[in-house]
């Protein structure tokens, strides 16, 4: 079997670009081959800042013959029905069909044979059309040709079965078409001289000896590797920075990872400042000594006759200047409190109809003391000022310069300034937790702050009416309800969504005088979306979203914590042997109300008669249903939902008795109807505590 | 050739003005007009009509220059070692961007001294747009071991007019590539000459005093007058061009109120909303002075 290599060598290709062009120039190449009836055993694509490859292995060095047989209509059809078959095979007439005898009947036949074609022959064709459909997220031209590509190409090896393919890419304007050949070059600077390769072991290889490597993974491990060999023989230890390590891995060809100093006249700046310059800027990772960051490490694409120590001593030099202006802005932005910043957020909108950024920190104070009742040991106080204070250092010269460290330096500049430690830590927490994976805050100041501003941004867009659609969720609402969702389950908060929102809404129409439509169906929507985001965020953990919506069905549902311990208690429920059996029971008391209600065009809603209670079973049941209904009230009330359970459990047996012994559609239509009540019954009592109707499987 | 003045000394890093001799008669032997400064208040050497105009239309075009720019907002009082609201810019365009445009600025960098093979010099993504000229390309900064020393940038629209053909667009940070070349730390350390005077004694003053002009004592009502006044000369040149085309002194026009733009914003006085209303202002003369170009040069050919 035979081998296609490709490689497409241009200028460097942006880091953030390269995984996910690698992935589309496989995709395409390998779905046109399969379309030209090309089988091959193997794809595989790689890609450094100049070079997007490609490998395919066990080609076929032909394509197969192939025949198709289509039947036709009967011989001696009208010929309106032959003229439609040849028309729908492509055939001139007649003459070029063959009449095959099928049982009694003659049919015509059209058979159409192709024969196969070289491979080599429909290579280039196809890999010219793969690179002109290759998308790239921002593409360019240059000189005045027509073709884009995200930086100027500058030649094509196309090598199959050890052979150049012969082929070009035609670019358009006055530029000639780009041919094929079988020649690359290495490193920019290690290995500039061109080199001829046959096949993909030879081209790796090659690279490799030309100061390239290849693989992404075998780049970033190398990277890893050498990171930690170094700092390690430092006596430091390497912070962790996955989305870094991917990034340099698209920035150099030959990674030479070296260690540098930073000034001691810097290690004063939080550890974040110096880190989050270090990183945005240089693309170094924080190295630290006994918990201080001191050194970084960079990561050079250039193996120097010095060992390295000017480009160390260049990069100090760089960091040196850099961290001269974060420097600046520290000491800058301390001379301002937080509280005098406030007037310059209502510069910032957080949203044409929502507001200022000053008006959302104002809304938050009033709704995160609100709040604060609800969480045990907060402070309302602290909260208001922590929630007031939480946007402040969004107009400092730092979060100016480095967006990301918004929250970090507002907490640094409260410190500063002796504001209490839990309105300092709020207000660097309050925009966490950002994720499924984020740190969730604990600290009951944090915890109010946090879920002010998530309430108050849910509330906000859904008033006007943006909400997420589809895939589109431009405001991250779904993520803030996730965080809300996360607040109150992992810190066991006990509150009502529906007084929260409530909260949020006073908060809007005093400070940006903006009222929802309705807000009885604003309401419904926004816990309809919580019920939703809840049940993707336990869809990991397990559990069953018909469980959640089935509680949720209840209707008031608001209180998370609460829903979750329903859920729970249901949860072992229904995977106890009693459980389980109710529900059958329930579903055939269902089925046959809905049958015979639909039959008689009338509901059974009363309570049953008990003049009419005739059967042993029938007034055991009876019985049973009045206590059961009591006491699963009296676990609902008591928020013991496992009491709740167990009073439903004591139903089984009286019910099984029920359908085993008792006939619900006898002929006395009186008695009849006092027993479809009675089913009724015993739906409306388990489905205090469930719609047993909503739960699945 | 006699006159030309004595090499300097091997172990003496290039003066900051033997960096743009060097940089000049490099381009210059590649075929580059070498033009002087812009005679105008402008943010950054794309500004000038050099670049700006000329990376419009057909017509092959290739040029050199240093451009003195502005930045009010910038200003540190001449504090900051790496900061300053007055530097130099070192501008090459290149029309049609040449297919070894790469190679063209690296060998540069070799001119200057620099040894691609004891550095690490890196082609980052860093895409160029400027709202106020309708303007983007798609590039990368340079780093040389860590410093960005130039902006490399494809134009791809001017006035929001599509370049055909593309050009390639260098730009040095002449101060950076300096300070880099020389090994210093602030720029006011820099050895401007070889003989004696430092940036400081050349231009240690003007930070001081611009900045305080730009942050403190410009007067924001007659600022806003003149941004009016330019904008409506442009306006009006630009209406009497149907008859006499004078897309140049218009273009003239479109930057002072850019200039005057920037002043405004550093002194404080426009707000955030106002702000993107102001760039569209000057963003629509700039459009105008690109379209009135193309139609002059047409006319002429």
């Amino acid at each position: 079997m035979h081998e296609l290599l490709l490689e497409l060598f241009s200028e460097e290709i942006p880091a953030r670009m390269q995984a996910r062009a690698a992935d589309d120039l496989k995709r395409l190449v390998t779905e046109k081959l399969a379309a030209a009836g090309l089988v091959f055993e193997r794809a595989g694509a790689f890609v450094t800042p100049r070079r997007l490859a490609l490998v395919v292995e066990g080609l076929p060095l032909h394509t197969a013959d192939t025949r198709e047989e289509k039947k036709g209509p009967r011989v001696g059809s009208p010929d309106q029905a032959i003229q439609g078959f040849l028309k729908s095979t492509g055939l001139g007439s007649l003459d070029r069909c063959e009449k095959r005898t099928i049982g009694k009947a003659e049919f015509w036949f059209a058979v159409a044979e192709k024969k196969g074609v070289e491979t080599a022959a429909v290579l280039p064709e196809l890999l010219v059309q793969a690179i002109h459909e290759l998308p790239w997220p921002k593409s360019m031209r240059f000189a005045d040709a027509s073709f884009r590509w995200v930086r100027p190409l500058q030649s094509v090896l196309a090598v199959f079965d050890g052979k150049p393919l012969a082929g070009a890419l035609p670019r358009g304007g006055s530029l000639d078409p780009l041919a094929f050949d079988d020649g690359t070059s290495g490193h920019r600077f290690l290995a500039p001289r061109p080199f001829k390769v046959r096949n993909f072991e030879e081209y790796r290889l090659k690279l490799k000896e030309a100061h390239v490597v290849l693989d992404r993974e075998e780049r970033k491990a190398l990277v890893e590797r050498e990171l930690q060999r170094l700092a390690t023989a430092h006596g430091l230890t390497v912070k962790e920075d996955r989305g870094l390590l991917e990034e340099v891995a698209g920035l150099v060809e030959w990674p030479v990872v070296l260690i540098g100093q930073i000034d001691p006249r810097f290690t004063a700046l939080p550890p974040e400042v110096l880190s989050t310059s270090m990183r945005t800027h240089q693309k170094y990772f924080t190295l630290m000594a006994r918990g201080r960051v001191t050194h970084f490490a960079l990561v050079a694409n250039m193996v120097a006759r010095d060992g390295g120590r000017a480009i160390v001593a260049g990069n100090e030099r760089v960091l040196r200047a850099r961290l001269c202006d974060a420097e600046f802005f520290w000491e800058q932005d301390k001379r301002a409190t937080l509280e005098e910043r406030l007037p310059g957020l209502k510069e910032v909108v957080f949203h044409a109809r929502l507001g200022s950024v000053h008006d959302k920190a104002e809304r938050m104070a009033t709704l995160a003391a609100e709040i604060a009742r609800h969480v045990p040991g907060c402070d309302a106080d602290q909260a208001r000022r922590a929630a007031r204070l939480s946007k402040a250092d969004l107009v400092s010269g730092m979060v100016g310069e480095f967006p990301e460290l918004q929250g970090v330096m507002g907490r640094y500049y409260a410190l500063h300034e002796k504001l209490p430690a839990p309105v300092a830590e709020a207000i660097a927490d309050h925009y966490a937790p950002q994720g499924p994976n984020d740190r969730c805050p604990t600290a009951a100041v944090s915890v109010a702050v946090a879920l002010a501003d998530k309430i108050d941004t849910l509330v906000g867009f859904f008033a006007i009416d943006e909400k997420p659609t589809g895939s589109k969720d431009p405001f991250a609402l779904r993520r803030a309800a996730l965080g809300a969702i996360r607040l109150a389950v992992e810190n066991g908060l006990r509150f009502r969504l529906r007084d929260a929102i409530d909260g949020a809404l006073i908060a809007y129409k005093r400070v940006n005088n903006l009222e929802p439509a309705s807000r009885a169906s604003l309401l419904d929507e926004l816990l309809a979306f919580f019920a939703d985001r809840l049940k993707v965020a336990l869809r990991e953990k397990g559990v069953r979203h018909d469980l959640i919506a089935a509680v949720f069905a209840l209707g008031g549902q608001d209180d998370i914590v609460d829903l979750l311990a329903r859920v729970d208690a249901l949860a072992r429920f229904l995977g106890s042997d009693d459980g389980a059996n109710l529900l059958t029971a329930y579903r055939r008391a269902a089925n046959i109300l809905r049958i015979e209600e639909k039959k008689d065009g009338r509901a059974y809603a009363e309570d049953p008669d008990a003049a009419l209670v005739k059967a042993a079973e029938e007034t055991a049941l009876v019985a049973r249903l009045e206590t059961a209904e009591r006491e699963a009230g009296g676990g609902i009330g008591r928020e013991d939902y496992p009491a709740a359970m167990s009073a439903l459990a004591r139903l089984r047996a009286p019910v099984d008795l029920f359908f085993d012994k008792v006939t619900v559609n006898v002929d006395d239509a009186a008695l009849r109807a006092n027993r479809l009540k009675l089913l009724n019954r015993i739906r409306r009592t388990m489905d205090q505590v469930a719609d047993f109707g909503r739960i699945e499987g | 050739m006699a006159d030309r003045p004595p090499a300097p000394a091997a172990a003496r890093p290039p003066s900051f003005q033997e960096l743009i001799l060097k940089l000049q008669t490099f381009w210059a032997e590649r075929g580059c007009v070498i033009l002087q400064p812009y005679d105008m208040e402008v943010g950054a050497g794309t500004f000038h009509w050099a670049t700006t105009l000329r990376a419009l239309g057909r017509e092959p075009w290739n040029a050199a220059y240093v451009q003195p720019s502005r930045r009010p907002k910038d200003g540190r009082y001449g504090e900051n070692p790496n900061r300053l609201q007055h530097y130099y810019q070192f501008q090459v365009i290149l029309k049609p961007s040449p297919a070894n445009s790469q190679e063209l600025y690296l060998d540069s960098l070799s001119a200057l001294g620099i040894d691609p093979l004891a550095h690490d010099i890196r082609f980052v993504e860093d895409d160029w747009e400027s709202p106020t000229l309708g303007a983007w390309g798609v590039g990368w900064e340079v780093w040389c071991d860590g410093m960005e020393v130039s902006q490399f940038t494809y134009f791809q629209q001017v006035g929001g007019i599509d370049c055909d053909p593309a050009s390639t667009e260098l730009t040095y940070g002449l101060e950076r590539l300096a300070c880099y070349i020389q090994g210093v730390d602030s720029i006011f350390d820099l050895d401007w000459n070889g003989a004696g005077v430092r940036y400081r004694d050349v231009y240690h003053q003007a930070e001081v005093e611009f900045s305080r002009y730009n942050f403190e004592y410009a007067d924001t009502d007659r600022l806003l007058q003149h941004f009016r006044d330019a904008e409506a000369e442009c306006q009006a040149l630009l209406e009497h061009g149907r008859n006499a085309a004078m897309a140049l002194p218009a273009y003239d026009q479109c930057l002072k109120a850019s200039h005057l733009f920037n002043l405004l914003d550093a002194r404080g006085v426009i707000g955030v909303n106002e702000r993107a209303a102001y760039i569209a202002r000057v963003r629509a003369l700039a459009k105008a002075c690109c379209e009135a170009w193309l139609v002059s040069r047409e006319s002429k050919a």
